[in-house]
């Protein structure tokens, strides 16, 4: 049983799908010469400004790539399907974005990105560029509450980037930078539920195998299996499941503010988004808590799998100011 | 009778051919506990490792080199997880033979436990915890322990494999406590940890490679 792709020969998929991205988007991002996988903004990085790098593996379009752009990321460095970058493109990147000032890589705590940036952020030493990084950790059902740091990190990259990158096109420190990027991560929340694997370019095969009736719940991004598997349900009650999760974790008092983020895996339609939209809607009138801002759509996906993941963000003043600054990034704007 | 540069390179080579046949297989056991690419970058890191070092001029190339060679395609063509654990785990078995122009069988057990210890350092990982370090140290300590108490090269690298398959079989019981699985707490059990069977399958072939240049040798 072969899945079904429009790609050419599959070790091909992710350069080409780069060179359709260059060429749709030439206003807004650049490869570096003769590296490829080193994309960068073409009006984000400037002298005086952290350089902010994000980056991994391909196939979570319009993660990490979407994201880069003025008043966002800076540039991604960009893996195989699911795999980490190498140390090169990562390198890449952060020379042609470093301001004078520092830069921060930020990306999703998995030990192959952990083991390829850090080997980056060696050799960069090496070259007087001096690199910090935040990981991100938002995915509540990866690891329990008192092992936030084991954590993955997901869909909340969305926000927890587009915060990070706010600090940086404001012109924060590097100290400030970093640590508004570690407290736009520590408030932020994702779990998500898989209804079908997904299949990778080079095998055309299912990554997992799922029953008819079944879910996952807790999936990751790249079809690791979640927390647990259980009959599929209807719409309210998983996203009632998700979001007593959520709830739980996040401890917020009511009137408090909230960023929503309802993505797709892939595969799972807008019409499904936005019936789990509204019962989260409900579920935060209930807790009196206010939805200043939301995304409904494909923002972390995972190939073709089917599911979706619910994120938010518990916004203070700080966090509200810097995900309401504007950005103009090649799949995303505000 | 000593390794050479060209030698290396056929062992480069054996290794790419053996991981590249069980590519799907790999894919498979990551399938189980991971995202399922294992196979791929495993094939892809081995055949690049084996490309680079195949382009090297022999008679010019030193072995520590061989092994630099190797890492830095493998890295750079894989990055994920297996890219700077098998990249750290050559250059170190590339130091522990420095200024070699050739390897005599001692310097080859040397270089052999130097991977081990690479990947070991690398990913910080220790034995029980379900990673591919659960093939590699019992492989190197087996072959250390063996080489010590005066069994030949070839018999030794026999005992790494039998240790290393053990070992990969043993992760079948194992929680973990590395890398992607390591979320997954129980429902992990069952499963042979990837990494390890990778692992294992590339202990075999230098053990298979140590065996086949034995046999050329000429007796003295």
């Amino acid at each position: 049983m072969k899945t079904k792709k429009l790609i050419n020969a599959g070790a091909d998929a992710v350069d080409e799908m780069l060179q359709g991205v260059l060429a749709a988007h030439p206003e807004h991002l650049y490869a570096v010469d003769d590296v490829p996988r080193a994309i960068i903004a073409r009006n984000g990085p400037r002298k005086g400004k952290v350089g902010l790098v994000i980056g991994g593996g391909s196939g979570h379009e319009p993660t990490f790539l979407g994201y880069v752009g003025k008043g966002l990321a800076d540039a991604a460095a960009i893996g195989n399907v699911f795999a980490s970058p190498p140390p090169d493109p990562i390198m890449a990147c952060a020379k042609a974005v470093d301001g004078g000032v520092g830069v921060l890589f930020m990306y999703g705590n998995y030990a192959g990105d952990v083991m390829n940036f850090d080997m980056a952020a060696d050799m960069l030493a090496l070259d007087d560029i001096t690199v910090r990084t935040v990981l991100t950790t938002d995915d509540v059902a990866s690891a329990p509450a008192d092992q936030t740091d084991r954590r993955r990190g997901v869909a909340g990259n969305v926000f927890i980037f587009k915060a990070a990158g706010a600090a940086c096109d404001l012109l924060y420190s590097f100290n400030e930078v970093e640590r508004a990027a570690r407290h736009a991560n520590a408030r932020t929340y994702t779990m998500g539920v898989a209804l079908s694997p997904c299949s990778l370019p080079q095998t055309l095969k299912p990554n997992f195998q799922i029953g008819e009736e079944e879910m996952e719940i807790g999936m990751g991004i790249h079809g690791e299996p979640g927390v647990a598997r259980g009959p599929l349900k209807t719409a309210d009650a998983v996203t009632d499941e998700l979001m007593d999760n959520l709830l739980r974790e996040m401890k917020a008092e009511r009137g408090d503010r909230v960023a929503v983020l309802v993505n797709s895996l892939g595969s799972t339609p807008m019409m499904e988004l936005y019936i789990m939209m509204r019962r989260v809607k409900a579920r935060l009138d209930e807790a009196g808590l206010v939805i200043h801002t939301s995304l409904v759509g494909n923002y972390c996906t995972s190939l073709e799998m089917a599911g979706a993941s619910i994120t938010l963000m518990h916004l203070d003043d700080e966090l509200q100011r810097l995900i309401d600054h504007p950005c103009d990034c090649a799949m995303f704007r505000r | 009778m000593t390794i050479a540069t060209e030698d290396l390179q056929r062992l480069f080579a054996l290794i790419a051919r053996d991981i590249a046949a069980r590519r799907d297989h790999l894919c498979e056991l990551d399938g189980a506990i991971g995202d399922g690419d294992h196979g791929l970058a495993m094939d892809a890191g081995c055949e690049a490792a084996a490309k680079a070092v195949a382009a090297l001029d022999r008679a010019q190339t030193a072995p520590t080199a061989v092994f630099n060679a190797a890492a830095k395609a493998f890295l750079n063509t894989v990055g994920a997880s297996s890219g700077p654990l098998y990249a750290t785990a050559f250059m170190r078995a590339g130091a522990a033979v420095k200024d070699k122009s050739e390897l005599s069988d001692d310097d080859f057990l040397r270089a052999f436990a130097a991977l081990a210890q690479g990947i070991q350092e690398r990913g910080k990982a220790e034995p029980g915890e379900k990673t591919m370090v659960d093939a590699w140290k019992p492989a190197a300590d087996a072959a250390l322990a063996a080489w010590a108490s005066g069994t030949p090269l070839s018999q030794s690298l026999d005992m790494a494999e039998q240790a290393a398959r053990q070992g990969c079989e043993a992760t079948k019981d194992m929680t973990a406590a590395k890398g992607r699985s390591s979320r997954l707490g129980e429902r992990v059990i069952g499963h042979i940890d990837p990494g390890a069977a990778s692992a294992a399958i590339v202990i075999a072939s230098i053990a298979k490679f140590v065996e086949q240049h034995d046999s050329c040798r000429i007796d003295m």
